[in-house]
């Protein structure tokens, strides 16, 4: 018998998208392990958004604000959430497995002497779970043999936990005194986006090598942004500095799952496969028929992109136009 | 700078995964698997060598590179590789896949820290075939240091004693520093022609992209230098696994999908068909 504490991410005032299915898991796990869910946010202004974290439908919403923690860093926040975790009696810490999540839950791991299952797809009892490996060739099952089990949560295989009920009361703990162990935050360059997030967009428009360079993207923006979707890239379109490096979808990007994937000029390599494979519907743009992207497609398209991106635009426009 | 550095041999990723038994005896088929060094982990002895030669002169040698794995006897085979590359010396330390889980490759590793002393300990992200991402930071918090994971490049600074290395996270790079001991688990780009700084090194400095070819000269000086082989036990490494694998199975197949003749065929298609417009 034990509690879930579920770490949530936040950003400017608002709790992130990225953290609400882990909220979800947290809820599934919580019925396995017979505790109460919290949910803990850290941060030096974690307010507003742990007022919107007490609407999630947990027991209770703990904060964790010092100046000190303004900046994200894996030494500071670590022994927090393990401190956090072991007064409320938790047998279960977890997160989502965004990079802030797979950077920090294995050193909480430790602080706990627990064992961690990573990229959890689903919940099968209290230390029992479903996994994916070989970049999703393989769907495990696994059990954590320790007390205390830490958990992070692929993004796309849970729903997001929705407001509603009853406000949960927030509880401050102190922060004590930090220790950064010889690290500090020097700096963070952003990519501003107007469009919606990657990892929870409806519709994903993503470009390879086949596009050649940077500029060349702007049709595929105006299809995103047509449909209200968000921009992705293979590996191959990042390095070459096409997009930025944080569009990049894959084993080692970011993993997508939206109803509609649209891959232009993206061969199929299996890194990148393992990024948007579990889409609902996915469409290839490729010259080459035989490219693999072709094997996991729904809807495959052969023609390159300089000839049917236009086309494509004008067909949608139309279609809009139709429906009004 | 003395570095070590960790590497994990895998089944090719390229290669069709083959199954054997059925329903919950179903198991992975490695018999005819052709194993290569985790990408990660060769970007890793990439990275290292970067930071310990000038390669402004001849790539004069700076520091040393160890290069630790943890598996079976034929792992030779990849650390004699890494060595060719230019890594130093070699350690593996006796152990069967099945047998390890991160924690217990973290725990063998912050002995052969505790051993070697190195200034850094350089890791790749992830094992590309189980995937756990856990190793490196595991480490980092037993040996109660920084942690840099994910780094896109790495630049020392402070005269050595600390390095700026650059992250990608979700939304954007961001820098952090770390104060020399420290754990660096290394991404993709790193192995861009300017991803890695060693102070020595002029900065404007251009290295081909990728882990570099042993040359016929390193793959003979590879021969002469040693590989110890060792144990867990012999290291006093007395961890139990933590994480077991119950069962596994291939993902359910993708429907087939058809090819389309036109972009009008494709739209009508999915919006009448599947309904996502
Ligand atoms: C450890 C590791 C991790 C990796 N992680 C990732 C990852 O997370 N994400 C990722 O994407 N990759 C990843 N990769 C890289 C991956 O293996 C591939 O190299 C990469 O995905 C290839 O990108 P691409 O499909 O854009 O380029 P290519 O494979 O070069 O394909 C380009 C495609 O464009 C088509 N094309 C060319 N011109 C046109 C045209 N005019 N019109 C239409 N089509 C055209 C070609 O037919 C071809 O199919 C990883 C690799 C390694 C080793
Ligand atoms: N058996 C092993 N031997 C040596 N290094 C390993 C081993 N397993 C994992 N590692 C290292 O730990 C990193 C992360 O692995 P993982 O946590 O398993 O994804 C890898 O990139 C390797 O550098």
């Amino acid at each position: 018998m034990g509690n879930v504490l579920i770490f949530v991410e936040h950003a400017e005032g608002h709790v992130r998208t990225a953290s609400l299915p882990a909220v979800t898991f947290g809820k599934q796990a919580a019925s396995h392990h017979g505790g109460q869910l919290y949910l803990l946010l850290v941060g030096a202004n974690v307010k507003s958004a742990a007022a919107e974290a007490a609407q999630l439908g947990a027991a209770g919403v703990l904060t964790v604000e010092d100046a000190g923690l303004g900046h994200y860093l894996a030494e500071t926040y670590a022994p927090l959430v393990a401190r956090v975790a072991k007064d409320k009696g938790a047998t279960l810490v977890g997160g989502t497995a965004t990079n802030l999540g797979k950077d920090l839950l294995p050193r909480v791991t430790a602080l706990l002497d627990a064992g961690m299952a990573s990229d959890v797809s689903a919940v099968l009892g209290a230390k029992q779970f479903k996994r994916p490996m070989q970049a999703g060739n393989v769907l495990t099952q696994i059990e954590v043999l320790t007390d205390v089990v830490v958990a992070s949560v692929r993004q796309t295989e849970f729903a997001p936990a929705q407001p509603g009920g009853a406000a949960a009361p927030i509880e401050a703990v102190p922060a004590g005194a930090l220790d950064a162990k010889g690290a500090a935050f020097v700096s963070l360059s952003t990519t501003k986006s107007e469009r919606p997030e990657l990892t929870d967009a409806k519709v994903v428009v993503s470009g390879g090598r086949g596009m050649r360079e940077g500029a060349n993207f702007k049709p595929l923006e105006e299809i995103a942004d047509l449909l209200g979707g968000a921009m992705g890239a293979s590996r191959a379109a990042c390095d070459a500095g096409m997009v930025p490096n944080d569009l990049q979808v894959g084993q080692t990007g970011k993993v997508v799952a939206p109803q509609l994937y649209i891959a232009v000029a993206i061969s199929g390599a299996i890194q990148h496969l393992a990024g948007m494979k579990g889409s609902k519907v996915i469409v290839a743009i490729n010259k080459d028929p035989e490219a693999p992207i072709f094997q996991v497609a729904d809807y495959g398209l052969v023609g390159t992109w300089e000839k049917s991106l236009p086309e494509l635009k004008a067909e949608i426009e139309k279609r809009k136009a139709e429906q009004r | 700078m003395k570095i070590l550095t960790t590497l994990k041999r895998i089944p090719d990723p390229e290669q069709k995964l083959k199954f054997k038994g059925s329903g919950p005896s179903q198991t992975l088929d490695l018999s005819g698997a052709n194993w290569v060094p985790n990408q990660f982990d060769e970007y890793a002895v990439e990275a290292a060598l970067r930071l310990t030669e000038n390669a402004s002169a001849g790539n004069a040698r700076l520091g040393e590179v160890i290069v630790a794995s943890i598996g079976p006897k034929d792992v030779s085979q990849q650390l004699r590789a890494a060595l060719a590359m230019g890594a130093d010396r070699a350690i593996l330390v006796d152990g069967k896949d099945e047998d390890l889980d991160a924690e217990m490759v973290a725990r063998t590793i912050v002995a052969l820290v505790q051993r070697e002393k190195p200034d850094l300990l350089l890791m790749g992200k992830l094992a590309a075939d189980s995937e756990d991402n856990q190793a490196g930071q595991l480490a980092a918090a037993y040996l109660g240091w920084p942690q840099a994971t994910f780094a896109a490049t790495i630049e020392a600074v402070e005269g050595g004693k600390a390095l700026h290395v650059s992250r990608e996270v979700d939304n954007g790079v961001e820098t952090k520093r770390v104060a020399l001991p420290a754990v660096v688990t290394v991404d993709l780009r790193i192995i861009l022609p300017q991803a890695v700084k060693n102070g020595t090194t002029k900065p404007d400095f251009a290295y081909a992209e990728g882990p570099r070819y042993a040359s016929l000269k390193g793959i003979m000086a590879a021969k002469k230098k040693p590989i110890e082989e060792t144990t867990m036990q012999a290291l006093g490494v007395q961890s139990k696994l933590r994480v077991k694998t119950t069962a596994l199975e291939a993902p359910p197949p993708r429907k087939a999908g058809i090819k389309v003749g036109s972009v009008a065929e494709l739209v009508d298609k999915l919006k009448n068909e599947a309904k996502v417009l």
